[in-house]
């Protein structure tokens, strides 16, 4: 029996963030191989978006529907910082079965930092290796969140890269990110424009 | 999945292997060798209140390790990454105090055979102290790991947890330091009973805990 396909919908989302609301009525609906750009200044509620759709914390208003298994990138990377960066993957890889870690290290120019503890990682690096961690999940759902951030242009053109692999086969991605972004057939809209108007707020 | 993170747990927090160290462990000893010098080498008062000091020094190690027990976990996110593979937090708090109970419990069992022989306590006084840490540390555990896992996300976590898990480990004390004074078993049965109670409790306390945590 095959899988159904995989989606992720929300509909009339509203979060809030303290007393705060931050949008409302953010009502839409990814089907399998759809990229989604999420733009928005900071602190205009990417993240807090983000973690509502991978059901994390309770929006305040509407409600979040998924089909598939989710894989979520953000700024904190799972990974235990006294560790040896190789060892630290490990334990994710065996968590998810990962299959061929090495060659998922070796795409992501991680192969030489393995015995590199977590914690001296520069920024990049260890949002490379939190990269790492999520393609070998191998989950149809891809959050993420600032994916570019801290990455050098060729970092960045991987990132782009994974996603697009992703979504061609069959995968979905949305991707919070203040930076511009360049897919094929990525769809995008700003978290500002759902916005309360000020009197709401 | 729990089994390779009772791994992960075990290697974070087992004294000499992981991170955490033996510092518990240690401090236990340290007050057990300095309470000799600070009332003086008599035979008599020691056999009397050795086992009470065994027990204070019990219950202050288990402050130690409770600010990395949960709060560093939180931080990084590894609890979130959890649950999108779909483990439930009561789960993770369950492994993560069985892995905080052998990290702390058996090894302070060893250290109270030198403590006790610092502290001159033998024979069934010194049974009587290792059946009551035995039945008493995981109770403790367990009510470490809650307030670790309730003080994660304030600033001033570490102070209160201390302050927090003092009162609420009276009644293990009172009839596990008890039992000494008595020379009774009966009061051991007690502490068993509070440890067990404590023990089923916490993996949903601190399991509530920590996804109370992330809406903040």
């Amino acid at each position: 029996m095959q899988a159904p396909p995989p989606f992720l919908a929300a509909d009339n989302l509203a979060c809030r963030r303290g007393e705060r609301l931050l949008f409302k009525r953010l009502s839409f609906r990814l089907e399998a191989g759809a990229a989604c750009h999420v733009t928005g200044a900071n602190g205009a509620g990417k993240t807090t978006l983000i973690r509502a759709l991978a059901g994390l914390t309770t929006p305040y208003a509407g409600e979040v529907r998924r089909e598939g298994g989710l894989a979520l990138l953000e700024e904190r990377s799972g990974l235990d910082p006294d560790l040896p960066l190789g060892k630290a993957l490990a334990f994710w890889f065996g968590l998810d079965g990962a299959q061929e870690p090495d060659g998922i290290m070796a795409a992501l120019r991680l192969t030489d930092l393995a015995e590199v503890p977590v914690r001296y990682l520069s920024t990049g690096q260890k949002k490379r290796a939190a990269l790492a961690r999520m393609v070998s999940q191998r989950a149809p759902v891809w959050l993420l969140d600032e994916p570019l951030s801290g990455l050098d242009t060729a970092s960045q053109g991987l990132v782009s890269a994974l996603v697009q692999d992703h979504c061609a086969g069959g995968g979905i991605a949305l991707i919070a990110s203040h930076q511009p972004l360049d897919l094929p057939a990525m769809t995008s809209f700003a978290i500002e424009d759902h916005a309360p108007a000020e009197e709401e707020a | 999945m729990i089994a390779a993170l009772l791994r992960r747990d075990l290697a974070q927090f087992f004294p000499f292997t992981g991170s955490g160290a033996a510092l518990p462990v240690v401090f236990f000893v340290a007050v057990a060798m300095l309470f000799p010098f600070a009332v003086g080498p008599d035979a008599n008062l020691m056999l009397k209140t050795g086992g009470g000091v065994v027990w204070i020094a019990a219950l202050l190690a288990a402050i130690l390790p409770l600010e990395r027990l949960v709060a560093r976990d939180i931080e990084l996110g590894f609890f979130d990454q959890l649950k999108l593979r779909g483990l439930a937090e009561e789960a993770m708090m369950a492994v993560r105090l069985i892995a905080h109970w052998l990290s702390f419990g058996p090894p302070l069992l060893l250290a109270t055979f030198p403590a006790a022989a610092l502290l001159k306590i033998e024979g069934e006084t010194l049974e009587i102290l290792l059946l009551g840490l035995l039945a008493g540390t995981p109770g403790l555990a367990a009510i470490g790991l809650m307030i670790a896992a309730l003080t994660a996300s304030l600033r001033a976590g570490a102070a209160l947890s201390g302050l927090l898990l003092i009162p609420l480990a009276l009644p293990i004390l009172i009839f596990g330091a008890g039992a000494l004074a008595r020379m009774d078993r009966i009061s051991l049965g007690f502490v068993a009973a509070i440890s067990l109670a404590l023990v089923a409790i916490a993996p949903f306390a601190a399991g509530a805990a920590i996804r109370a945590a992330r809406e903040n």
